[in-house]
């Protein structure tokens, strides 16, 4: 059955089951291979992508959810790398593996995009839902107050 | 663009300029088994235009070798960091030496052959140079990819001298000339990972991304025990589902014996081969499979605890390390202490689950792999294919994490074979269950300890004996243990025993393997001494490393290299980790809270660590901050990449202490991360990692910063509520993660 997404930006048409995972779409159909497959059921956090501004885990949410909602994954957020979040992460060489990194970023920008100075509380329960194996944990919690101090210097600016 | 293309690019791409890595005696040792007969590689190539490439040579599972390495060349190049290029190698140990990552053998084996490769360039270019001017090369200098003539103002890229340079001859890299570390430019500054812009704009650069025209895509339903074989299964039906090409019963080469190897061989199991890997893994939800479950089916988590029990009870089947009298010094001894240890089975759990990918034409394979050990998985699909290794081209991936699982190769094979059987090219995804509960385990163990004070609460003796699993002496793989095992040799009367039983499952190192268990265990129990001598655990324990070590009777006393601990070493981290976390002067007392220290040589790196922790009246345990110390040797090549790896260390060191694989009915009984958990962010304390620079050869990051972490903050427990955390998972001792 057709279903008509809007993936970046860009307005596509997949044919595929409705029960399909978005992630799976993302990464076969649309050979977008930013978000990753970790767990499967939505407890580690590398499949996230943002539909509509928040958060979702892409494995555990169908296609048919995603209709007419606008779908921003880690290739659509900046053409260049210079999203505050992407430039804090660059200047602080959070990745390790670097295999959960793009659902992470995105989970910061989900919680950037509303709670503009979080506390580390605040980064904690936004965060809470995305592993990394390697323990980059202290380095994400910096990057991302980075971030928010540098999205506030644009803003005055 | 795909992958392919890419990689035909690059290599369409080469400049005028090429040098490698020939033989030399140094480099012999990390090249077990790689013919002598040499072919000189590209590990720099310099275009006409002075764009550097350098080769990164080994697997990068975010150690960050793929930095640290070329690091080394484009030091003694000496180029600007900014203006080199670093490209991954595929697999060719004849050209580059040693292309595993393990055991944090990076940087220690790399550290002289990579800078002399990247001194002989300079040298070359200098040569070329001198030669072009007429001068003498000694009058001339280098600096950021230019060479120098000061005498006559002349002066050249790089670039303009790579075609005559790779005319000259190579001169051998054991008489270049190496620069003096005081004038390093780009070693011990921090450089980002070259692969971070790349992983911010989520471009396909690991094992899980490859794709190929006309691929498809595996899952593999694996068995429910281990060796459990198909007697049949639905393979027509499933045939018929959606994208479906192929189902593929996989009778394996596995033989059960008493001892599981590390590689056992091909596991049985039934592949799905699809369009997608979704319409596979879809696929195999209507899979019936009739298996017979084997001889690992009696397995049982409880069975073993009973098993390990008895066999603590009675005589030890090995003596690893006995010297003095033991029992004489415990019956004379002032106080005696005795306890056991138990930790379980854990598994790896990699952020990226097993995988490759795998094209095979006309007898030869082409593959995309995720190994951290590319040469022994090639020998492995050789052998299992029947075709020579020379047959099979090996590209290596970026790995979605490690951690010793990718030491072992079985995925290498699986695809290999898959590939055979469907003639176009496939990737395999191993789906997570598959991945936690078809791991390569690090291996659980029961130690027997019981030790003696004197009247001065001074160390007299000290008696282990684990209980683990193998076959008579074997132990199974990631579970050795040394005669070195600290204190031995620091203590007057010592013995250190193993008995091992038969375990149907298959065990593999682990990030630290042996440290990430028995420095929990030795460092835990230290502790207890130090609270029954009524001393301070930071004292007791430097009294006992400035004890002059016993050399085992019948052995001469042999010359110490980086394995061998050296006591002055371990002493000062845990002199530097207590100067930095305040451990003299720490609030004591106060229910509920505490502080813990523990110290640990493996893997030629030194980390001491100072956990501070609060328990709630629940038993819940929140580690409040971490202070660690290491020492590696004369340099921390990349800073901020080697504290990152500090952090990690401690934070995987804290994940461990939560997890468990149990058995029932041979069954694993944990699939996925909800089951076998890792720490998440609001349980991550602020982490302090500082360096001790010694004059002694740097050495590796990825291992030696994670045993510390366990006892330290079981010993932190211990201090806010006067419990011993004496099993691990931490609920087997009443605790948990708040």
């Amino acid at each position: 059955m057709p279903l008509k997404l809007t993936v970046n930006n860009v307005a596509t048409t997949v044919d595929v089951p409705p029960d399909t995972p978005l992630l799976w779409v993302l990464r076969d159909v649309l050979n977008l291979k930013g978000a990753k497959y970790g767990c499967g059921m939505g407890i580690c956090g590398a499949c996230t992508v943002l539909l509509a501004g928040r958060a979702v885990r892409s494995c555990m949410t169908h296609v048919s959810a995603a209709v007419g909602q606008p779908i921003t994954t880690i290739e659509g957020l900046s053409s260049d790398g210079l999203h505050p979040v992407q430039v804090a992460w660059e200047a602080l060489d959070v990745p390790q593996c670097g295999y959960c990194q793009s659902g992470q970023i995105l989970a910061a920008t989900a919680l950037l995009a509303h709670t503009p100075h979080p506390t580390d509380a605040e980064i904690d329960t936004a965060m809470n839902g995305n592993l990394c194996r390697c323990g980059t944990y202290p380095r994400i919690r910096q990057a991302i107050h980075e971030a928010a101090q540098a999205g506030a210097s644009a803003q005055k600016s | 663009m795909n992958r392919r293309s890419f990689l035909q690019m690059s290599a369409l791409a080469g400049g005028g300029f090429a040098l490698g890595l020939y033989e030399m005696p140094w480099a012999q040792a990390q090249r077990r088994g790689v013919p002598r007969n040499l072919k000189p590689a590209s590990f720099i190539r310099i275009a006409g235009d002075g764009t550097v490439t350098i080769m990164a040579k080994s697997p990068e599972i975010g150690q960050g070798v793929k930095n640290t390495l070329p690091m080394m060349i484009a030091e003694e190049l000496d180029v600007e960091w900014k203006a080199v290029r670093v490209e991954q190698a595929d697999l060719d140990e004849a050209s580059y030496g040693g292309q595993s990552a393990g055991g944090s053998t990076s940087t220690p084996n790399n550290w002289q052959p990579l800078r002399r490769v990247g001194a002989a360039g300079r040298q070359m270019l200098v040569a070329a140079a001198a030669s072009n001017w007429g001068v003498d090369a000694a009058e001339c200098t280098t600096q950021a990819g230019r060479v120098l003539h000061a005498a006559s103002g002349k002066s050249a890229g790089y670039g303009e001298l790579a075609v005559k340079a790779a005319t000259l001859p190579v001169p051998p890299l054991d008489q270049v000339k190496l620069k003096d570390p005081k004038d390093y430019r780009i070693i011990g500054k921090s450089q980002p990972g070259v692969d971070t812009h790349a992983i911010v704009m989520g471009k396909p650069l690991f094992g899980i991304d490859m794709s190929l025209p006309g691929m498809l895509s595996a899952v593999i339903a694996k068995n429910p025990v281990f060796g459990a074989k198909v007697k049949s299964a639905n393979v027509e039906e499933i045939k018929k589902l959606p994208g479906v090409r192929h189902v593929l019963v996989i009778d394996g080469t596995l033989e059960l014996g008493s001892f599981i190897d590390g590689e056992p061989g091909m596991e049985p199991g039934v592949a799905i081969v699809a369009d997608t890997w979704w319409q596979a893994q879809s696929a195999r939800k209507s899979l019936k499979v009739d298996w017979d479950l084997g001889p690992g089916a009696a397995q049982s988590t409880e069975g073993f605890k009973t098993k390990a029990a008895e066999l603590l009870k009675g005589t030890p089947a090995n003596t690893v390390r006995s010297y003095g009298d033991v029992d004489g010094a415990l019956k004379g001894a002032a106080k005696v202490v005795e306890a056991v240890y138990e930790y379980p089975l854990i598994a790896h759990g990699t952020l990226e689950p097993m995988g490759s990918t795998a094209v095979y034409k006309d007898g030869k394979l082409e593959m995309w792999v995720t190994s951290q050990a590319p040469p022994g998985g090639r020998a492995l699909v050789a052998k299992a294919m029947g075709i020579p290794e020379s047959d099979i081209t090996v590209h290596m991936c970026r790995i979605g994490g490690g951690f010793g699982r990718r030491l072992m190769n079985d995925y290498m094979v699986e695809v290999a074979w898959l590939a055979k059987q469907v003639s176009v090219p496939v990737k395999l995804l191993w789906a997570r269950e598959d991945d936690i509960s078809h791991d390569a385990y690090r291996p659980g163990g029961t130690h027997g300890l019981k030790a003696g004070l004197d009247a001065q609460g001074k160390l007299v003796a000290w008696s282990q004996h684990l209980i683990t699993y193998g076959d008579g002496k074997r132990i199974v793989s990631g579970g050795g243990i040394g005669g070195d095992e600290f204190p031995s040799g620091y203590t007057p009367n010592y013995g250190l025993f193993m008995t091992a039983m038969p375990l149907i499952l298959r065990c593999g190192p682990l990030r630290a393997p042996g440290g990430n268990a028995y420095a929990w265990v030795g460092q835990s129990f230290l502790d207890e001494l130090a609270v029954a001598a009524g001393r301070d655990p930071l004292e007791f324990q430097l009294e006992i490393l400035s004890n002059t070590p016993v050399t085992a009777s019948g052995q001469e006393p042999r010359a110490k290299g980086p394995g061998d601990l050296n006591p002055e070493r371990l002493a000062g981290v845990l002199k530097l980790v207590a100067e930095k976390s305040g451990w003299v002067t720490r609030k004591k007392g106060t229910p509920g809270h505490g502080f813990g220290i523990a110290a640990y040589f493996c893997h030629q790196g030194y980390f001491a660590e100072v956990a501070e922790v609060s328990v709630d009246k629940d038993n819940k345990v929140t580690v409040n901050h971490v202070w660690a110390a290491g020492d590696v040797g004369s340099q921390i090549i990349n800073p901020q990449a080697a504290e990152s790896m500090g952090y990690g260390g401690v934070v995987d060191g804290l994940s461990q202490m939560a997890q468990e694989i149990t058995l029932d009915g041979g069954v694993v009984q944990q699939t996925n991360f909800h089951q076998h958990p890792l720490i998440r962010m609001r349980q991550t304390p602020p982490i302090e990692v500082y360096w001790r620079k010694t004059d002694y050869s740097p050495t590796g990051l990825g291992e030696p910063t994670l045993p510390p972490i366990l006892p330290a903050v079981g010993n932190a427990i211990f201090a806010a509520t006067g419990k011993r955390v004496r099993t691990l998972p931490l609920a087997r001792s009443g605790f948990s993660w708040a």
